[in-house]
């Protein structure tokens, strides 16, 4: 579904990804690891096509279509969606707004349509009359963007850290939306829509039960491998050397 | 008393405005037709009816507790459909009450500058508003100051009083006829908010790139007293100059403005207002959102000056520069002369985040699609202190104003 080729994105004139590759079959969820500043957001946001995060080099297929140079909308068009990790405020526009603007009715009322869908994620209408982004806690911001996606039901989907700053009373809603966002719950074959998860916590692992896991270091996805191997030699050896054994056992 | 204002005006005839560019009332006519009355609303043109709604105002009358309509130098039509309210051309009131010679420039000082000099030496009408004590007039008074022929000036002085404990909701709208290429608009006005009393004053300008501008109001407010105003403009205008001075008179008086301003063209705007706290626990509120684009240039002010104990006030503009040849000078003035008392403001002048559009193109949008959420979104103020239908009849008023420049 989403094929990257040798890929090096700038921002603000300064490398942070190079020579990176990436192959996300339909169906499937990938994980991608890796330090602070090593470039996973980067990576999401050039696979969005924000205009910050520019492509010197290499090409983004979706679908079996060159997006590289399309704009972001035309992405979403085409059946992208992301949560962010940290969305912009912006002042006047609703959360409620945000949602209709997702669900593609660009002048609708907060209604009860989108009443019912903030319910599924705790959401009250108020909430939803709240200025988007402005003022909401870690977990709300988290609860917003998964709402967002909900309405938007890309077949594609990102998340950057998802589960960062939830509370314990959300976090098992989190974790059953998005499993059920990514077809989790279907049987392999059945599985339509495709992920790439950004998390740094255990809980998303157990709960998705993802396909794949990715390092990512200094720009590049520096090794692979099935998802619970990855952990394990990330927590007993940290990034660095989880890349060394990585390279040496063959995971790749 | 007459013989002194006309001493007074005449002295001041030449003297300049202390804000906004100079200008030169001689260049407008003092002499225009007279227009008929009308003995209801709803018999206006079908193309003068739809300038008054462009700003509020309902020909057919509906929800309305009076109106009050001024074409160039006529008030053709005035009526009151409620007791204890009454609505007439201030030049008649003048007339039939002595009494209101206690309020006539009490609030404005005749000789602030040329433009109340003119007024008081070349008055045209104006309305006079007064709601008696204790009573409530849960529909708004409209009142609309409508100019039909070229090159005028029209000199009102509008009169607004709320008695002890009443409550009055006015819509005032002003606007000018499409033939109308060039005119000059005075208009003092004088609010007095007796105690415990309520006026909100909703407030829309619908003018043309040749028209120039210059009210010149005042508001003073007594004990537990309450003005609340509610101000757009979003069409063209030559020249718009207004520096409202609100008087927080009496105890626990409170005032609370909001403006917003989308300024296209060459428009040349100086706007904003001061809230004198002067009665102890007095409350005062300005929030303005404005945007410029074009040639367009706006200052936008905000003073309160913090006079008495427990007084409180806060200033919040905001503003967005949509072009490189238009400019917004945000100038937010506090002083406090004593201790106990909290002003603050914030502001804020920039361009649109690209961020935010990216974001929304996150969510399907285009980038002009984005760009029209953000600022409708900008422009998006609470509107608040009025009663919930009149408030939804506002957003509504201020969303279609909006709709027609973006």
């Amino acid at each position: 579904m989403l094929e990257i080729k040798d890929l090096a994105v700038e921002v603000d004139g300064n490398k942070i990804i190079e020579r990176l590759n990436l192959c996300i079959e339909r169906g499937e969820v990938h994980i991608l690891f890796g330090p602070n500043g090593c470039g996973k957001t980067t990576l999401m946001m050039a696979i969005l096509g924000i205009p910050a995060y520019k492509v010197k080099k290499g090409r983004i297929a979706f679908k079996g279509g060159d997006i590289t140079d399309l704009p972001t909308n035309e992405r979403v068009k085409l059946g992208m969606g992301m949560s962010f990790q940290h969305p912009p405020e912006i002042r006047g526009v609703k959360l409620g707004d945000m949602v209709n603007i997702a669900l593609g009715r660009k002048e609708a009322e907060i209604d009860e349509s989108v009443i019912e869908l903030g319910k599924k994620l705790n959401i009250s209408a108020d909430f939803l009359n709240r200025d988007v982004n402005l003022g909401f806690s870690g977990g709300e911001v988290k609860r917003s963007e998964i709402l967002q996606l909900l309405a938007q039901a890309p077949e594609f989907l990102m998340f950057d850290e998802p589960d960062s700053g939830i509370d314990v009373g959300n976090i098992e809603l989190i974790g059953d939306l998005i499993s059920k966002l990514l077809d989790r719950d279907e049987r392999p074959s059945k599985r339509e829509r495709a992920g790439l998860i950004i998390t740094h916590s255990g809980f998303i692992l157990e709960h998705i039960k993802p396909d794949r896991a990715h390092v990512m270091l200094n720009g590049r996805i520096a090794c692979s491998g099935r998802p619970e191997e990855v952990v394990k030699h990330i927590m007993d050896d940290g990034f660095e050397r989880c890349v060394e054994r990585c390279v040496v056992e063959g995971v790749c | 008393m007459q013989e002194e204002i006309s001493t007074r005006a005449y002295s001041a005839k030449d003297k300049k405005a202390l804000l906004g560019e100079d200008v030169e009332i001689e260049h407008y006519t003092a002499e225009t037709e007279e227009h008929d009355a009308l003995t209801t609303l709803s018999e206006i043109s079908e193309e003068y009816g739809q300038d008054l709604r462009n700003v509020g105002i309902e020909p057919s009358e509906k929800d309305r507790s009076g109106s009050f309509l001024q074409r160039d130098h006529s008030v053709v039509f005035s009526a009151v459909r409620y007791p204890g309210l009454e609505i007439m051309s201030t030049t008649d009131a003048v007339k039939k009450y002595d009494w209101l010679k206690e309020y006539l420039w009490k609030a404005i000082p005749v000789d602030t500058d040329k433009y109340t000099a003119e007024v008081a030496l070349c008055q045209t009408h104006g309305y006079f508003i007064k709601v008696e004590a204790g009573s409530k007039v849960a529909m708004p008074v409209q009142s609309c100051l409508f100019i039909t022929s070229d090159k005028i000036r029209q000199n009102v002085h509008n009169i607004v009083i709320a008695e002890e404990n009443s409550e009055l909701h006015i819509i005032t709208g002003c606007s000018v006829s499409h033939s109308v290429s060039s005119a000059l608009h005075l208009g003092v006005s004088e609010f007095y908010v007796k105690k415990g009393a309520k006026i909100t004053f909703t407030m829309v300008h619908n003018w043309g790139d040749g028209i120039e501008i210059r009210p010149r109001t005042a508001v003073v407010i007594e004990d537990d007293g309450v003005f609340v105003s509610n101000y757009i403009l979003a069409t063209p205008v030559k020249s718009l100059q207004m520096f409202p001075i609100i008087y927080c008179k009496g105890r626990n008086a409170r005032t609370s403005s909001q403006s917003i301003l989308y300024a296209t063209g060459n428009a040349n705007i100086d706007i904003g207002s001061r809230v004198v706290l002067q009665g102890s626990g007095s409350k005062a509120e300005i929030i303005s959102r404005v945007i410029v684009t074009d040639n367009a240039k706006v200052i936008a002010r905000g003073d309160i000056y913090g006079e008495a104990r427990d007084a409180k006030g806060h200033i919040e503009c905001r503003g967005l520069v949509l072009s490189n040849t238009s400019e917004i000078d945000s100038i937010p003035v506090l002083k406090a002369t004593r201790r106990d008392l909290d002003l603050s403001h914030e502001a804020a002048v920039g361009k649109i985040a690209e961020e935010e559009i990216h974001y929304l193109m996150a969510r399907g949008l285009s980038e002009d699609e984005a760009t029209s959420v953000i600022i409708r979104g900008f422009l998006n103020v609470d509107i608040t202190g009025l009663p919930d239908a009149l408030a939804k009849e506002t957003k509504k008023m201020f969303d279609m104003s909006l709709e027609k420049v973006m």
